[in-house]
Formats: C-alpha cells, sequence, structure tokens
C-alpha cells in the first residue's frame, strides 16, 4: 500500500505543472492553457510565450512596483476542467488577469466563472465571433478580420467563382462556414457553386471527399477551397490533394487554422503554394518582430522555433493590460476595464492594435503562401488595420447588433434598431 | 615567345570555348527584368515573367524553371541571381556558369506566387510541346489544353510529328471537340468529329456534347447523345471503381490497426487500451528512422517496419510482463491499468520528444498517381499500404498457423492447463503473443505516418475502430478481423458521399450494434479464452 502511495505521489508530482511560490507583494497573473491532452500541441507554446513575457515585465521592474508572478494551471484539454481551473485562480490563487483558452468551446465553458466571479480574461485566438463578455479581452481576430478579407482575395485576385467550404464539425467553422455563406450568397455567388463540407475532428481518410472536390472543381469555374479544418485532420487532408494531383494553382486551399506552428510538425511538400488568412506571420520583416523571435529564441532555447499568430495575440493582449494596469493604478478588473478601452499598443508586423469598446482589436489583415520551409510569404495585406466586429453584418439575427462597453451603452448584445440591450434581434 | 604566347591562347580557347557552348549561351536580360526579379517584393514579378516569356533558347527556358521549382535565388549584396540546383550546386542563372558554394545567410529566394506560379508553368508547358520525353509532352499537351489555349493549327502540326499513341490519342480528342465547337464547320465535319468523341472524348466534352445533342441534323444529334452515353458511363464506372479502391483503402487501414488488437484481444482476451500509442510509437520510430538517415526517406521507411516491429513489440513485452500478468482474469483493471499506460506513453512523448507533431517524409514513390485510364487513377501510397496490410496479414496468419510457436499461442488460448501438461511454458506464450500483438501494432504506426500527423495523439483515433473491428469480426479470429475490416471500410465509403463523413460513421456504429445483436459474436465466431464466458 505504502509503495503504491509513493509511486502515485510520483507520478503526481511528474506531471502536474509547478508553480513558482514567490514572496508576497507580487501581482499574479493566470495561465490556463493546456500542458496535456489533444490541445497540447497548440496551447503549450502560448504558455511558454506568456511566462517570457512575464520575466520580461519583472526585469523592467514589475509593474507598480511589485513583481509579477506567473500562475500556471493545466485544463488539460478538458472543457469542464476548464471552467474548474479558471475558478481555482480567480478565487483561490486571487490572480489579476488570466491569460488562456484556445478552442470555442473552453472558452463558452469558463464564461460564467469570469462573468460570475468579475474576472478578466484576455483570449488570444481567432474565433468565430457572435459574442462579447465585459470580462473577456478577445485579442484574435473576429471573421471580419481574417475569413472576409480572405474570400475578397479569392474572388477579386486569384478569380474564384466557386467555393467549397470544408470544415470540422464544431462551433467555429460551422459559424464561420455560416457568415461566409451569407457572404457569399450576397456577392452574387449561386447557390449551387457552394459546397459546404465538415468532418470529425482528426479525420483522416479524405480520399472519397478530395474527390468530390475534385469533380466540383472540374465544371469549368475557377474553384477554390475556404478550409475551417482544424488541428491534426490537416496533414492528411493536404497530403490527399497532392497525391490525387490537385494543385495549389489549380484548386487553391484558403485556411484559417493552419499557422507556423502547425507547419513545423509536417513534410511541408505537399502544401507549397496553398494560402493562409492571418493577422501576423514569422516571416514578417519588421524591426519588432526581429525582436520578438530573437528574445522568443533566446527564452526557449531553441533557434528552431516558430512565432504564430495566437502568440502575436497574447503579446499585444499582455501589453495592452500592463499599459492599462499602469494608466489606472490598479490591477482591479473594474478599473483596468475601464481603462484599457482605446488604448493602442503597437503591433508585431507594424502598426498598432487599438481596444475596441466592443472588447476587440483594430488588426492587420495578412494573406499568406506556404513556402516549403513551413513559412509564409506574404502576397496580400489590407491597406491598414480593420476594426474587429463582434456580431456579424453578414448574418440577418447578428445584424442589428453591436457590443459596447463603455458608458452609456455598457452592453455585449446592444441591437441599435431597437435601442435595447440583450439581443433583441434574434 | 610570341609563339608559345599564341599556343597558349588557342590552347584556352579550346578548352573554355566548348564548355562556354555546352553552359548556353550567355542570357541577356534588361536592367527592368534583372530588377524586378531581385525585387522582395512578389507582385513586382510580373513584368520579368513576361519578358523571360518572350526570350527564346534554353537559357531562359532554365530560368522559368528554375523561378518554378523556387529554385532561384539571389545575393543580397551584390544582386546575383543564381540556380541551387537540389544537389546543392549552384550556378550563375544569366551565364550558366558554376558557383562555388554560396553564403547560404546572403542569398534571398526569388518568390513567386499562384497565378505567377500558373503563367510559368503554361509558358513552359509550351516549351515542351515537343520535348524528346513522350511523357514530358503528354504534361504539356495536358497542361496546353487544361488552360484552354489549344488552336487548331498548333495541335495539327502537333499531331503531325507525334508518335507516341497516347498523346496522339488526346490530340485527336481535342482536335475533334475544336472541330465540332467550330461554327464554320460543315455539318459532316461535325458529325465525323462527334462519332470520333464517342470513343475518344476528352473529360472536358460534356458541354460541348450537351449542345449537339438539340442540333437540328438528327445523325449528329445521335452521335453525340451516344458520345455523352459513353462518356457518362466511364465515368460512372471510374467512380464506383473508386469508391471500391477508397473503400479497400481505408478498410485495410483499419485491418492493419486491428491485427494487433486481434492478437491481443482477440487471441489472448486482453482489453489493452494502450494499442493506440503502441501504434504511435511505430510511426514514431519512422521519425527517428529518418533522422538516422538524413536525405534518404525512403531507405528510413523501409527499415523502419522491423525497427518498429522491435520498438512496439518489446514495449509489449515489458507491459505484460510489468502489468498485464498481474492482472489476468480481472478485465475491468486491466482496462483502467492499460488505459493508464496509454495516458503515460502519451505524456511521455510529449515530454521527451515535443507535444508538437513531427515531421515524416514520405519518399517519392508513395505520393502521386497511378494513372489506369483517363478518368480513373489511384493514388500510389494507398496502393503501398493494401499490399503492406496483406502482407502483414498474410505473415501473422502464418505463424499463428504454421509455427510451432503458434501452434503453442493456440493451445494456450484454447486450454491452458492442458497446453501446461504438454510441456507448453504459458508465461512465455503469454508474452511472447502480447509482444507479437504489438509488434504489429507498430508496424500499423509505420504505415500511419505515411497518412496522418506523427503526433502524441495518433493512436487515439485508431482504438475505438480497431475495437470495433475486432468485435465484428470474431473475436478471437484472424480472418474475421481481415474481412471485417475491409468490410466497414467499404461500407464507410459507400455511405459517405450520401451522407457526409459524420454520418456515415454514425450510420455504420449504428449498424454494427445491431449486427452484433443478431450474431453476438461477430461475423466468425471461434473459441478463445474470451468467447468463453
Amino acid at each position: 500500500m505504502f509503495r503504491k502511495t509513493a509511486l502515485l505521489l510520483l507520478f503526481c508530482g511528474l506531471f502536474s505543472g509547478g508553480a513558482a511560490y514567490a514572496a508576497a507583494e507580487t501581482i499574479k497573473v493566470g495561465i490556463l492553457h493546456s500542458l496535456s491532452g489533444t490541445m497540447a500541441i497548440s496551447e503549450t507554446t502560448l504558455k511558454d510565450v506568456m511566462l517570457m513575457l512575464v520575466e520580461e515585465q519583472n526585469k523592467k521592474g514589475g509593474l507598480l512596483g511589485k513583481k509579477l508572478e506567473a500562475v500556471v494551471v493545466d485544463p488539460a484539454s478538458d472543457w469542464p476542467l476548464f471552467a474548474e481551473r479558471a475558478r481555482e485562480l480567480l478565487t483561490q490563487r486571487k490572480v489579476a488577469a488570466v491569460f488562456g483558452c484556445w478552442t470555442s468551446v473552453s472558452r463558452k465553458s469558463v464564461l460564467p466563472v469570469f462573468e460570475g466571479e468579475n474576472g478578466l480574461l484576455f483570449y488570444p485566438v481567432q474565433y468565430e465571433g457572435e459574442e462579447s463578455s465585459k470580462n473577456v479581452i478577445y485579442t484574435g481576430a473576429a471573421p471580419n478580420q481574417q475569413a472576409i478579407p480572405a474570400v475578397d482575395y479569392l474572388m477579386k485576385d486569384l478569380g474564384a467563382k466557386r467555393f467549397v467550404l470544408a470544415g470540422t464539425d464544431y462551433v467555429f467553422p460551422r459559424t464561420a462556414n455560416k457568415i461566409l455563406e451569407a457572404y457569399l450568397l450576397g456577392k452574387g455567388v449561386d447557390k449551387s457553386d457552394i459546397m459546404i463540407n465538415y468532418t470529425p475532428f482528426g479525420y483522416s481518410d479524405w480520399q472519397s471527399i478530395i474527390a468530390e472536390i475534385k469533380k466540383f472543381g472540374a465544371a469549368g469555374k475557377k474553384t477554390a477551397i475556404i478550409s475551417t479544418i482544424n488541428g491534426d485532420a490537416n496533414v492528411p487532408f493536404y497530403k490527399e490533394l497532392a497525391n490525387q494531383g490537385v494543385t495549389a494553382s489549380a484548386i487553391p486551399v484558403m485556411a484559417f487554422s493552419v499557422g507556423e506552428e502547425e507547419l513545423s510538425g509536417i513534410d511541408t511538400k505537399p502544401l507549397v503554394g496553398h494560402l493562409a488568412a492571418w493577422n501576423y506571420f514569422m516571416s514578417v520583416d519588421t524591426p519588432e518582430n526581429a525582436e520578438f523571435i530573437k528574445k522568443w529564441h533566446a527564452f526557449i532555447r531553441d533557434q528552431k522555433r516558430v512565432t504564430n499568430d495566437p502568440m502575436e495575440a497574447h503579446y499585444i493582449g499582455f501589453n495592452l493590460w500592463v499599459k492599462a494596469v499602469e494608466k489606472a493604478k490598479s490591477t482591479a478588473v473594474d478599473e483596468v476595464l475601464k481603462a484599457i478601452v482605446g488604448l493602442s499598443v503597437p503591433n508585431l508586423t507594424g502598426g498598432v492594435a487599438t481596444l475596441l469598446p466592443n472588447h476587440h482589436l483594430t488588426k492587420p489583415v495578412l494573406i499568406g503562401e506556404i513556402q516549403a520551409d513551413g513559412q509564409f510569404q506574404v502576397v496580400w495585406e489590407t491597406p491598414k488595420e480593420v476594426p474587429g466586429d463582434a456580431w456579424s453584418d453578414y448574418l440577418p439575427e447578428s445584424k442589428a447588433l453591436e457590443a459596447d462597453w463603455t458608458d452609456p451603452i455598457n452592453c455585449g448584445n446592444y441591437n441599435t434598431v431597437t435601442k435595447k440591450c440583450g439581443g433583441a434581434g434574434k | 615567345m610570341s609563339f608559345r604566347r599564341r599556343t597558349l591562347f588557342w590552347l584556352f580557347l579550346l578548352v573554355f570555348l566548348p564548355a562556354q557552348t555546352a553552359g548556353g549561351s550567355e542570357l541577356r536580360l534588361e536592367p527592368e527584368t534583372l530588377q524586378a526579379l531581385r525585387s522582395s517584393r512578389v507582385a513586382d514579378r510580373n513584368p520579368a515573367i513576361e519578358a523571360l516569356g518572350r526570350i527564346d533558347g534554353e537559357a531562359a527556358t532554365g530560368l522559368l524553371g528554375a523561378l518554378l521549382d523556387g529554385a532561384l535565388y539571389v545575393d543580397k549584396e551584390d544582386g546575383t541571381l543564381l540556380i541551387l540546383s537540389e544537389d546543392g550546386q549552384s550556378r550563375d542563372a544569366l551565364s550558366g556558369a558554376g558557383l562555388a558554394s554560396p553564403d547560404k545567410t546572403r542569398l534571398r529566394k526569388v518568390g513567386t506566387n499562384n497565378s505567377q506560379r500558373e503563367i510559368l508553368l503554361s509558358l513552359l508547358s509550351a516549351r515542351r510541346l515537343r520535348h524528346p520525353d513522350a511523357d514530358a509532352r503528354q504534361a504539356a499537351v495536358e497542361a496546353l489544353l487544361e488552360r484552354g489555349q489549344a488552336d487548331k493549327d498548333l495541335l495539327y502540326s502537333l499531331l503531325r510529328d507525334e508518335t507516341a499513341p497516347e498523346v496522339r490519342q488526346r490530340l485527336e480528342g481535342a482536335l475533334a471537340l475544336l472541330r465540332a465547337r467550330d461554327p464554320a464547320s460543315t455539318p459532316e465535319e461535325i458529325l465525323d468529329a462527334v462519332r470520333l468523341l464517342a470513343d475518344n472524348a476528352p473529360p472536358n466534352a460534356g458541354q460541348v456534347l450537351e449542345n449537339l445533342r438539340k442540333a437540328a441534323d438528327p445523325a449528329v444529334a445521335a452521335a453525340a447523345e451516344k458520345a455523352l452515353y459513353n462518356l457518362r458511363v466511364s465515368a460512372e464506372r471510374a467512380s464506383m471503381l473508386e469508391t471500391l479502391f477508397f473503400g479497400l483503402s481505408l478498410g485495410s487501414v483499419l485491418v492493419l490497426t486491428s491485427i494487433g488488437l486481434a492478437v491481443t484481444f482477440g487471441v489472448m482476451g486482453v482489453i489493452n487500451m494502450a494499442h493506440g500509442e503502441l501504434v504511435m510509437l511505430g510511426a514514431y520510430t519512422v521519425w527517428g528512422m529518418q533522422r538516422l538517415l538524413p536525405g534518404q526517406p525512403g531507405a528510413a521507411l523501409l527499415l523502419s517496419i522491423p525497427a518498429a516491429f522491435l520498438v512496439s513489440g518489446s514495449i509489449g513485452a515489458l507491459l505484460e510482463r510489468g502489468i498485464i500478468r498481474h492482472l489476468y482474469g480481472r478485465p475491468l483493471e486491466t482496462l483502467l491499468a492499460t488505459f493508464g499506460v496509454s495516458l503515460i506513453l502519451q505524456q511521455a512523448v510529449r515530454t521527451l520528444i515535443s507535444p508538437m507533431n513531427r515531421a515524416v517524409e514520405s519518399p517519392a514513390f508513395m505520393s502521386g498517381m497511378l494513372h489506369i485510364t483517363r478518368n480513373f487513377s489511384l493514388t500510389s501510397n494507398r496502393i503501398y499500404i493494401l499490399c503492406f496490410c496483406l502482407c502483414v496479414f498474410a505473415l501473422i496468419y502464418l505463424i499463428m498457423h504454421k509455427t510451432r510457436l503458434g501452434l503453442e499461442v493456440r493451445a494456450v488460448t484454447q486450454n491452458r492447463p492442458i497446453a501446461r501438461t504438454m510441456g507448453v511454458n504459458a508465461p512465455a506464450v503469454d508474452t511472447f503473443t502480447f509482444a507479437l500483438g504489438s509488434g504489429v501494432a507498430g508496424m500499423a504506426g509505420v504505415a500511419l505516418s505515411q497518412l496522418t500527423n506523427v503526433g502524441p495523439n495518433l493512436g487515439q483515433g485508431y482504438i475505438v475502430d480497431s475495437f470495433m473491428v475486432v468485435v465484428f469480426g470474431g473475436v478471437g479470429n484472424l480472418r474475421g478481423t481481415l474481412c471485417g475490416g475491409l468490410i466497414l471500410g467499404l461500407a464507410n465509403k459507400l455511405l459517405e458521399p450520401a451522407s457526409g463523413a459524420m454520418l456515415a460513421k454514425i450510420i455504420l456504429l449504428a449498424g454494427v450494434i445491431l449486427f452484433m445483436q443478431a450474431k453476438p459474436k461477430g461475423l466468425f465466431p471461434e473459441r478463445g479464452r474470451a468467447a468463453e464466458n
């Protein structure tokens, strides 16, 4: 019995994320990213980048004369566990702000906790929109900052007339595709020229779907695939495309979930020439970005590690929070929230990110082609930053809705027609 | 003195002139073209590509090819354009002269975007129409026709000189289509063309034939009807064969991942939840092997087959000796313990290697397609995996049924006490059987590394399907696993076009559950330790 307990303790010690306990009088920053389970692949990096940002801020003398202390918890890719860990961070560890979540379902799971405990969450991933919470700062892209400009590029620059909307079957692709379909129909694309396809998570047998797409694309009109395929399903998807002889110039794929980090783990040959739309690429040549990459490599002690869009989102979010705390001279959530709207911090790709009253950012939109070395070559970008729109203007049910967390509206789903808060447009 | 100098001069000419001409004459480009090639902005490249397209000759073709392949680089400091070939050789892009190996940090790739590559491809294919190699000509003609740039005179002149039958056929089909569509053609010409199309219609002929079907001339309409019918039948036949192949290949993957389980679960009755992770370790073996043998992905892949068998097999043996042995007869505890092991293995890979996926290269012979007829082709990686699956199955079947070891395994399975009284070392047989099943899981991982991601989560996606195949096929029966896997694969692919991938999976699962109600012991029920109770 004793041996078993000892073993158990040993395992606990091995697998729990050790959080450093520093002396009193620190400002605690919560980091809520999965370090185990299926999402560890994406989220571990974000934990590391947060630790780097905290360390750097401490080197600069901390914040309000106090040191920052990172509190790392592991929600283990388990959605209910996200809510539990979030509650632990807010009520027991008393963190001033939390940086975390990746999937929309994990964000939805912690939302009631943050709203109930009046916490502050910085959410760094591009998402489907149709949400705005007083307690969440969305530092990733809303659909109009990624999907819509990407479709414009396909139509105007590549002359695409027929579209395949391929996605993994969960909330982000479903909502994004709903918005895109409405947008395409509004642009005069015929319903028969849109093919929508959903596949399960981690789907790996793409043979018949690609064959179908090939037939769909052989109708004589330029065809493009808009992919919201998530995570591990991407590699078999692109491999099958290449194997069946579908080239990037014949049927280009525009992806919203394939970034440098995802490409670093795969044989990129079959993907070369396909497209992705993001607000940041590691290959963008600016002094800020070069500096960030240098620091990241020094921190992680690996020259080969890449940087990606959600990392930039955390960089922007953290800098915004620091600036807001300095402005408010307090870490109290209400005061920080009051101070943070309207603040601007530099992007890594040049220009500035300004936090809008709807808790979204202004962001530049970049379209890149995948290169053989796993990097992107920017082929198109918006002339200036695009303001994030929480409620899509292309869906009838959310057309009239706006989010505004400043006085006098102070509402996440304000109906501009009925002038009421509460999303009566639904 | 002057005489010697003159001989030296002639010698010099003799030595260097041939080399010069062999390298192709020096390419002279306008300053704007050079500027556009050196620019760091992709969009600036358009005029340069246009200008290069107007220049004839090997050197310009070479430059266009290099641009298309992304082999053209510019020296950031002195602006030299150079071409890096795959074997690491570099030469000056304009003069063709070889260069000493350049400093990589000074080089920047001359990038192109999608639409530029398309222009490059059509420029190059126009230049390759008279290439000595028939395959290159075929590809060039295909590219030409796909872009709709072919005019009649060009096609006739190509057809006149063409000798390869398959290229001739393609050209004749395209010409017939052009004639059929041409408003200037006489009715006889159209009829003739349409008759030709009935036997040899290019894939894009449908629309033209559809229009001709409504033609005033009944003979033309009838011929068009027949051609359309042929076209439709061959397309349908191709798509049916395709679906069949897709189903078999999905089935082969299912069989591969479940043969190991058929041995451990089917024969021994051990519910091994860590089976997926043993598959994953096999896939990581390919990654490791490719790191040991850089530049030879093919050899590494082949060597990985025995290596993965050993890696996963020995971990399986350890697992059996360390944990499972102590839990025989307690299936629930085995299930929980092996589930724990599966989490430990996953997290170990995350911690020791990386939580991110690892890049496993596909060797050249595993990518691309095998063209059987014009509208029916098979992807080569799937063909290899199908063959590999059958080989692995045959191997395991032979071991289980034709060797002494297999005999002992079956003996222990059927009646442990009597087998022991006959002198069979039952614990050793247990370890061997479990190691064998695990090793086969590792070999399945080698195949999966060519289809999907190599990452810590690889195994999880296959564990449920594998159990389903084994149970459906009949616990304890290897043939059942083979048939079960192939049937489930085929059923999945037959359902998929109509119902979508998500629903197909659900229908299949429901179907298997219903089937198990009628035949609880699966397709091929057989006695085994698990089947006894």
